[in-house]
């Protein structure tokens, strides 16, 4: 695939939640990075949690656009992961209709759509890495191999980037293995939606 | 030149990156939510540089150090929200009147009280105007993207500087928080004012006589010039006075140091302002979101513009009247129950129809609150 000259993408919203600890603010920095630095896009990125140190409801939103950005937080959300039922139920209210959406298949258990992307993320983080910590990495991942919003080759030399010295293999095998879920999540299932049926026309 | 590379950073980067090209040798604080950041960097950068930083029992206490800093001649910052900055009105009042230069960043929360910590509010811009007693001047900046955090805070120790006189950056939540990707400016670009020192020998130095600025040379402490600093009002030489004949005047200088450069200090950014039927006049965070409600409602043929207030105080009078000239109506967006919106109103003189948008839940304000709300008032 060609990075090099990033495709048109009007101004994308991109939500991350979960639950305080789960690493979603520093995908938000990751994707805001790969897809501002990298891929030369316009990028914002605010940050919402609690009071409380750990837990509780968190998310970060990050603009992605061609244009300077005005508005700097989600109205219209065009992509949506969610790896806690309590990040689902709270934060999927104003997604766009026809949203990307993407949620642990074991966290979330009603997810806000019938065409929610369900992936076993922090399943696999455990099983295949051995480290659940990584869960956000491999949805990152796998929300960069649907939806095309960030390239990959930006996002893993963003998140090679801000990933503590010597988990860098870790890392990346992470982004790689979020990635494969999704082509073969998709390749079985024709009926999800697809990067080229997400259209400007609601 | 080259083009310096772009990064993505926080609100409350820019502003620590802003305070350090400007020449900010020394820092005391409290770390408090949102602006834990700015000490946190501070705490860091700053004895990296062989410069002192501080972290000390309490606002009162930050802001004291701060102004006993710059007196022996350091370019002090404190950064702050609510709770503390209410803590801190007492010094400010301190440093108003002992013209002192300082920067006090306050990243506005929730209020009052200690209210909503993690929660965007534009609470406290009445409070920076007047939150410490007696009449005094105050100048307040007011950021509402990244890079502007940068520029402000650069302005602010400039202006400091230049006026000898605390100015206060008035941040929120959001703008604090949120990462922008932006490129600075190297720091040999950046324009930076020191304050003017006497020329004249010790023995003949009288601190408060000005020249035709109005505005006196301090010298700082330690340097062999000496000289009475107090929150009493005072005469040419420093000392209590309560003479009417040195009292008015004492006054007059106060105020006409900074009145004079009105002009200098009326910051605003007109956007689609030309041929605008209705204007939006927002400032910090929600200038954002009338921007954008601005982008939306052109989509759809609406004449809409926004004047974006950088500068909050002294209020920008005049542009504020030139936005308000010939529209058929103002919308002054707040995260407050109307505390620009009066300014606005106050000026506004029957030129048009000003209406007051005060949104106070802990959230912005959203471009299609904006846009539905003219559908409603129209």
């Amino acid at each position: 695939m060609n990075q090099k000259e990033s495709p048109s993408l009007g101004r994308v919203e991109v939500r991350l939640a979960g639950s305080g600890g789960q690493g979603l603010l520093l995908a938000g920095l990751v994707l805001a990075e790969a897809a501002g630095l990298h891929d030369g896009r316009e990028v914002a990125m605010v940050q919402s949690y609690g009071p409380e140190a750990r837990g509780g409801a968190s998310k970060a939103e990050v603009i992605i656009s061609d244009a300077a950005i005005d508005y700097p937080l989600c109205s219209r959300v065009d992509l949506f992961l969610a790896l806690t039922q309590e990040a689902a139920d709270a934060y999927s209210w104003d997604l766009k209709p026809g949203a990307w959406t993407l949620v642990d298949s074991d966290l979330v258990k009603h997810p806000p759509t019938s065409r929610a992307l369900r992936l076993p993320f922090t399943a696999v983080a455990r099983e295949k890495l051995k480290k659940p910590m990584v869960a956000n990495v491999v949805a990152l991942g796998a929300l960069a191999e649907v939806t095309g919003v960030v390239s990959r080759r930006g996002l893993e030399k963003a998140l090679l980037a801000r990933v503590p010295p010597g988990t860098e293999p870790l890392n990346k095998k992470a982004l790689s293995l979020g990635a494969r879920m999704a082509r073969e999540y998709l390749g079985q299932d024709a009926s999800q939606p697809q990067p080229e049926a997400h259209s400007e026309d609601i | 030149m080259a083009r310096p590379r772009a990064r993505l950073l926080q609100g409350n980067e820019a502003i620590s990156l802003g305070a350090l090209a400007a020449g900010c040798n020394f820092f005391a604080g409290y770390p408090i939510t949102p602006a834990s950041e700015i000490t946190e960097i501070m705490s860091r950068e700053l004895p990296a540089l062989g410069h002192p930083f501080i972290q000390m029992e309490d606002e009162i206490a930050s802001l004291g150090a701060c102004i006993g800093a710059s007196l022996a001649g350091k370019k002090a910052m404190t950064a702050t929200s609510g709770p503390g900055f209410s803590l801190m009105q007492e010094n400010l009042g301190y440093a108003a009147i002992a013209e002192v230069p300082l920067v006090l960043v306050n990243v506005m929360r929730g209020g009052p009280s200690t209210g909503l910590p993690t929660n965007v509010a534009q609470g406290d811009v009445q409070q920076a105007r007047w939150g410490t007693h007696g009449d005094h001047p105050a100048i307040v900046l007011c950021p509402a993207t990244v890079g502007q955090c940068f520029e402000l805070t650069v302005m602010a120790f400039n202006w400091a500087e230049r006026f000898r006189t605390p100015v206060i950056l008035l941040g929120d939540e959001v703008v604090a928080h949120m990462r922008e990707k932006v490129a600075l400016p190297a720091p040999e670009e950046v324009e930076v004012i020191e304050r003017r020192q006497p020329t004249v020998p010790p023995d003949w130095y009288v601190p408060y006589k000005t020249d035709g600025s109005l505005i006196p040379r301090l010298a700082s402490l330690g340097q062999g010039y000496r000289y009475h600093v107090t929150g009493l009002v005072h005469d040419e030489r420093g000392f209590p006075t309560r003479r009417p004949d040195e009292v008015e005047p004492f006054y007059a200088r106060l105020f006409g140091k900074i009145s004079r450069h009105f002009s200098d200090l009326e910051l605003v950014r007109a956007f689609e302002l030309d041929d605008a039927e209705v204007v939006f006049i927002a400032y910090g965070c929600t200038a954002r979101a009338a921007q954008a409600a601005v982008r939306i409602g052109r989509e759809k043929g609406l004449k809409l513009g926004m004047l974006q207030l950088l500068s909050l105080w002294p209020f920008p009078r005049r542009p504020v009247e030139e936005a308000l000239t010939g529209r058929r109506m103002a919308l002054v967006p707040e995260l407050n129950m109307g505390q620009i919106s009066r300014e606005v109103k106050r000026v506004n003189n029957g030129r048009t129809q000003v209406l007051r948008h005060g949104k106070m839940d802990g959230n912005m304000i959203t471009p299609d609150e904006l846009l539905n709300r003219l559908r409603e008032v129209k």
